[in-house]
Parts: structure tokens; C-alpha cells; sequence
């Protein structure tokens, strides 16, 4: 075991992996040389050179599209879209191409490949650094969605989505990059898609997040439980395929079910979850499924004060807690 | 493609092949035209509610086509390219069965419409609806031929109308800055559905865009099956050896509606259909070969023959064969358990 912060662990990961296997190519906006904008490739062009760790111009969808094309050929593309937000272009080569490939050719072919893209906010990135994109893609049969919280959980969950022989979209929040640290142990250990965690146990509130929220959410859950009140967190770290099982396990346990995101709420991931709720668990709610979420603006907006109106903290969220638990 | 000592008159010497190649490229022009009409009767007929026609684009899909290796080199072709998936190795049967979406299609399991044609025994990769997304899959094929060193090459086919769109520019530009070995086949036949190239396009040729790429642009005479084969291979063999990629632009002709479900005579004038029809890729190869003393009358009624069986046989099979039973519709959203 050794503690890692949260970008050490990515950098690591895609090296070993690298080294494991020879199909895997690194390729996106200032991936090679420099590293990555934020350096979670830092030193594989170093290692790997040119072939596979590859400069591309400033051009998304050609970086999914070609990584599809190289997939169907025999490699596995990890692509860097160098931020969430610069996604879209590339929207209808994830969505049209890379999700149906599979089902419009009767499993003629495949699309192993991996996104990765740094996403969230906080970072006084504003509008056009700091959205949540992953609702937009969780909609999409075909894609798979992860959203890790922990260096542990980030090595293990980038192993499973390099190895997995469908296309995953790998969301990082960059404001965890280096103010997360975990231990990470260094054997091969790999975290299968689509399993969640409990990272609190508790039994009045259940509380369930992912990427940065997971970790407010157990700030929250410390702050409340000062004042008597139990919280489970549930880190859900895969949002396609959602383990359904261990959220409702937990909000059958509690009877209160408390959803945290930090994308608008309107349409949200957070949605999709609290329907399954209501659909599957409505017997044992002892109140209503809520959720705290960003508000109904088109962004994050740049100023201090107006990023932290924005932003879910752990104190809206203990908020939130609270209200719930007295209902 | 061919036996290598064969006969070899002056018109196959001409373009380095054999008499027998000639024939051959023929036959596929005529089953991919036989095919085509065969599916306008069965769409009258109300067998097959839609049909997207390759007819008069044929030519130029056969000879661009027939230099690249089977089952080595790759395609992302487009809805008309049914003689270029003839030639790259699919049956009529396949091309029959998807109109009719059965359960065995081989493109897809009657999953997509027809026209989406797709193979991977035969590296062509699946059709999809959006115009021109198969320009950046291509070029992903042709990055992964280069760092595995397998010395394939990608070609991709599209409209001029599709050209346009943005994935083209970032495609090109990737594979001419990584000298990637990519043909780009612009079939030009003169519209994007009702919408002239004039409307598409500020110049008068797609070729001229190459050079802002930095590549070859090459015009090609798309009803000239040799001129267009000699085009492509000479793309191919730059492409092979590492020089880069090529756009080759063949002006074709559209003889048919846009789709079944399109009616052109609202927006192209009887003599200009008239006019275009001249420009038959089918008649010409023929007369070309049959002044070449290639095409005799008796291999011209031996293959007329077995384009006929061949027709038949496929609308035969395509007409038997079963529905996708909706049990099976869940199925290969993510790879089951064997991994693929
Ligand atoms: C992105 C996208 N926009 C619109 C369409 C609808 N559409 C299908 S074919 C077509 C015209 C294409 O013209 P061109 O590229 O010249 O090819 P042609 O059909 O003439 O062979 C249009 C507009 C589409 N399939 N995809
Ligand atoms: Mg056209």
C-alpha cells in the first residue's frame, strides 16, 4: 500500500497498463511532451514515444472518431478529451457511432476504447471548465459511465474500463486531482463496472453521490452525526451499468433516500436514480426521495461568490440531511 | 485479383490487368445494376418499403474498388456502395437480405435500414446514418495499420454533399499530418438530395479542397471504370508506401431518385435526366469492352445468365428467410460473454 493522490494514481494506472498491454494507445490535446493540461499522462510519451502516446490537433470528434476506427482495427484507444466541457463536438461519434456500433452490426463490431475527460467544478473554471457532463451520456445504451471518487477506486475502475470490450466513458473531477490522496495497493487488482460502495454505514438517511460529492457527502454524513443522525453514503462509481442492488439494499435499510450531484438538477443523473427509487423501493420511503443539485443556470459562473452559490457543499448537503431525517 | 497468366489484350495491358479482370469488374457493375433494379420492382411490388439506389454509380465503385486486397485492406463505404461491398466480397445475398431486414442479414440482423450495409469477414465497416461519420473510422483503421505495421490501407467512400461535413476536415487533416495510408473516395454525382453541388459547394471540384490539406486531389471520370481503377490504385500504392493519404473525387451520375421515398423530377429537368443518362457507367464498360473484343457475345449471355440466377437465388433466400425474432433485440448492447 502506498498513498497516492488521485492524478498519481490515473498516471500510474495508464502506464501499467500500457506496459501490459502493446494495443493500448494514449491519444488527445497536448497528451504527449507536455502530459496533459492537467499531467495525467505525464511521462508516457517518454516511454511509449510517438506511436502510442499521440499530440492529436485540436479536433474532438476526429479524437473519438479515429479512436473507434483504431479500435475496430485491433487496438485500445484510451483518448483524453482535455475537458468535459469540449465533449460535445464529439457528441455524435460517441452517441451514433461508438454506443450502436455494436448493435447495429449484430455484434459484428466492437469499439474497446476508453474517454477519459476531466470534469467538475470549484476550480474557478466557470462556464466552459467546470460542467458535469454525465448525464448527457448516461441516457446512451451501448456506453458504459464511470465516475471514480478515490485514487483506490480510480486504479481499479480505469483497469476494468481499459480491459472492457465496450466503449466507457471515464469522468475524472479535476478539483480532486491533487486534493484527493488514498492508500492504493500495488497489486493488479481490478474493480468490476458497475459495482457500487457503501463508504459510510448508517441506518436513518441514505445519501447517494459520485465523483466529488461522494466525498462531501461523507463530510456531511460526519457533520450530522453529531447531532444524532445516521447516514449511509452510497459511492454508486459506475452510473452505466448502475448497481441497483446495493442502492436499494441501502434505502430499503433507511427508508430515506437523499441524492447528490452537482449538475443542474433538472434531468440529471440524480433523476434517474431517485425513479428507481419511487419505482422499486416505494414501500419502504418513510419520506420523499429528494435531492440537493446545482441550480437551473446554463453553467458554472466564474466569480467566488458566485461559484459558491453555485457549487453543492457539505453543508447544503447536511442541509439537505437533516430536512429529510426529521420529515 | 486474378489468375496472373491469363489472356492480356491491349485495353487490359493498358491499365496493367488481365483480360479476365476486365470481365470480372463487368460482372460486378452489372450484378450490383441487376440487384439494384431488382430491389425498385420489389419496392413497387410492396415486398420492400425502402430502397437507396447505387445506380449509376457502379462504375466507379467497382474500379476504384478492385485494387485493394480482400480481407486485408478496409472499406467504410457509404448507402450506394453496393458495388463496392459486391466487389469487396459480399453475395447478392447479403445485399438482399438486408432490404428485406431479415433474421441472417449479414450487415446487421435486420437491425438497420436498408442500404446500411456491413461486413466483418470482409473488413467493411457497418454503415451508419449520419452522413460522413465513417471518414474518422477509416482513418482510425488506417492509424492502428500503421503502428501495428500491417501494411493495410483504409479507403472510405461518400457523397459530395456529405464532404461538407466537419468530420471530413478533421479526418483529412489527421491523416495528411500522419501520412496515414487513407483513401478518400468522393463519389460527386451532382446532388445532395434535391440541393445541387452548386448549393454545396463554393468550388467547382471537391479535389480542390485537397490541397488545403496537403495531399493529391484527383478528379476522376466516374463513368470510366478503368480510368477510375487506375486513379484509385495509384492512391493505394502511395497509401501502402507511406506517402500519404489522397482524395480521389469521380464524377458520377445519380440515375435514380434520391431513395424511394423521393421524387426527382421536382427538381431536375427531363432533358438534364435525359442528358444524364448518357453517362451510364454500365453501356459504356460494355461497348468499351466489347470493342476491345474483352466481352464476347458468348461470355456476354454466359454472364447475363448468372446474373440472373444470382438475382433470383438472393430474392429467393432474402423472401424466405424469417424475421429477427424480438427476443433476441436486447442482445449485444455490450459484449456477452464470450468477450466479443
Ligand atoms: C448528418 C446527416 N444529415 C442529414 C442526413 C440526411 N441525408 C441523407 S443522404 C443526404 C444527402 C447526401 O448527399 P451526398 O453526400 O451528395 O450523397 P448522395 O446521396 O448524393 O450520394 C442527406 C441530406 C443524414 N443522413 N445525415
Ligand atoms: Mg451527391
Amino acid at each position: 500500500m502506498t498513498a497516492r493522490t488521485f492524478i498519481d494514481a490515473i498516471r500510474e494506472t495508464l502506464a501499467g497498463e500500457m506496459r501490459r498491454d502493446p494495443s493500448i494507445i494514449v491519444l488527445g490535446e497536448d497528451v504527449g511532451k507536455k502530459g496533459g493540461v492537467f499531467l495525467a499522462t505525464d511521462g508516457l510519451w517518454a516511454e511509449f514515444g510517438d506511436e502510442r502516446v499521440i499530440d492529436t490537433p485540436l479536433t474532438e470528434s476526429m479524437i473519438v472518431g479515429a479512436s473507434i476506427g483504431a479500435a475496430i482495427n485491433g487496438l485500445r484507444p484510451v483518448c483524453e478529451i482535455q475537458f468535459a466541457d469540449f465533449i460535445f463536438p464529439a457528441f455524435n461519434q460517441i452517441v451514433s457511432e461508438a454506443a450502436r456500433m455494436r448493435y447495429r452490426s449484430n455484434n459484428g463490431y466492437s469499439v474497446p476504447m476508453v474517454i477519459r475527460a476531466p470534469y467538475g467544478g470549484g476550480v474557478h473554471g466557470a462556464l466552459y471548465h467546470s460542467q458535469s457532463v454525465e448525464a448527457f451520456f448516461t441516457h446512451v445504451p451501448g456506453l458504459k459511465v464511470v465516475v471514480p471518487s478515490t485514487p483506490h477506486d480510480a486504479r481499479g475502475l480505469l483497469r476494468s474500463s481499459i480491459r472492457d470490450d465496450d466503449p466507457v466513458l471515464f469522468f475524472e473531477h479535476k478539483k480532486m486531482y491533487r486534493s484527493v490522496r488514498g492508500e492504493v495497493p500495488d497489486t493488479d487488482y481490478t474493480i468490476p463496472l458497475g459495482q457500487a460502495a457503501v463508504t459510510h454505514p448508517g441506518s436513518q438517511v441514505t445519501v447517494i453521490a459520485y465523483g466529488l460529492m461522494a466525498h462531501y457527502a461523507l463530510e456531511a454524513a460526519d457533520r450530522v452525526a453529531d447531532e444524532g443522525i445516521s447516514v449511509e453514503v452510497v459511492d454508486v462509481r459506475t452510473l452505466r451499468p448502475l448497481d441497483r442492488e446495493t442502492v436499494l439494499e441501502s434505502v430499503r435499510k433507511t427508508g430515506k433516500c437523499l441524492i447528490v450531484y452537482e449538475d443542474n438538477k433538472f434531468g440529471g443523473y440524480g433523476a434517474e436514480i431517485a425513479a428507481i427509487v419511487a419505482e422499486e423501493a416505494f414501500d419502504y420511503l418513510d419520506g420523499p426521495v429528494t435531492r440537493i443539485a446545482g441550480p437551473e443556470v446554463p453553467g458554472v459562473p466564474y466569480n467566488h461568490a458566485l461559484e459558491d452559490w453555485f457549487m453543492v457543499s457539505p453543508d447544503k448537503i447536511a442541509d439537505g440531511i437533516r430536512q429529510l431525517a426529521a420529515y | 485479383m486474378t489468375d496472373r497468366t491469363g489472356k492480356q489484350g491491349s485495353l487490359a495491358a493498358s491499365v496493367g490487368l488481365y483480360d479476365d479482370d476486365l470481365v470480372q469488374m463487368y460482372r460486378y457493375v452489372a450484378l450490383a445494376r441487376a440487384l439494384d433494379e431488382r430491389m425498385w420492382i420489389l419496392n413497387r411490388a410492396g415486398r420492400i418499403p425502402f430502397v437507396i439506389s447505387g445506380q449509376g454509380h457502379e462504375g466507379a465503385q467497382v474500379g476504384i474498388t478492385w485494387p485493394l486486397e480482400r480481407h486485408q485492406d478496409w472499406i467504410a463505404p457509404f448507402y450506394r456502395s453496393i458495388a463496392t461491398c459486391l466487389t469487396f466480397g459480399m453475395e447478392a445475398r447479403d445485399i438482399l437480405t438486408a432490404q428485406y431486414a431479415t433474421a441472417l442479414d449479414p450487415s446487421s440482423g435486420g437491425r438497420q435500414m436498408p442500404g446500411h450495409y456491413g461486413s466483418h469477414e470482409h473488413n467493411i465497416v457497418s454503415v451508419s446514418s449520419p452522413v460522413a461519420t465513417q471518414l474518422l473510422h477509416a482513418v482510425g483503421i488506417a492509424l492502428a495499420a500503421k503502428i501495428r505495421g500491417t501494411g493495410q490501407v483504409a479507403l472510405t467512400t461518400m457523397g459530395e454533399g456529405s464532404s461538407n461535413q466537419g468530420d471530413v476536415h478533421e479526418g483529412l487533416n489527421f491523416a495528411a499530418i500522419h501520412k496515414l495510408p487513407f483513401v478518400f473516395v468522393v463519389e460527386n454525382n451532382g446532388y445532395a438530395i434535391s440541393v445541387p453541388a452548386a448549393r454545396q459547394l463554393a468550388v467547382a471540384d471537391v479535389a480542390d479542397r485537397a490541397a488545403g490539406y496537403g495531399i493529391p486531389g484527383v478528379i476522376v471520370d466516374g463513368s470510366d471504370v478503368l480510368a477510375c481503377y487506375a486513379a484509385s490504385r495509384e492512391a493505394i500504392e502511395r497509401a501502402r508506401s507511406g506517402d500519404g493519404p489522397t482524395l480521389i473525387e469521380a464524377k458520377v451520375t445519380r440515375l435514380t431518385a434520391h431513395s424511394s421515398d423521393d421524387q426527382q423530377t421536382k427538381y431536375r429537368s427531363a432533358e438534364e435526366l435525359a442528358a444524364e443518362r448518357e453517362r451510364d457507367p454500365l453501356p459504356l464498360f460494355r461497348s468499351q469492352l466489347e470493342e476491345a473484343g474483352v466481352l464476347t457475345e458468348e461470355i456476354a449471355t454466359r454472364l447475363a445468365a448468372e446474373i440472373k440466377l444470382a438475382v433470383d437465388d438472393a430474392t429467393d433466400v432474402a423472401e424466405a428467410q424469417v424475421d429477427p425474432d424480438p427476443a433476441t433485440a436486447m442482445r449485444f448492447v455490450y459484449a456477452e460473454d464470450d468477450g466479443r
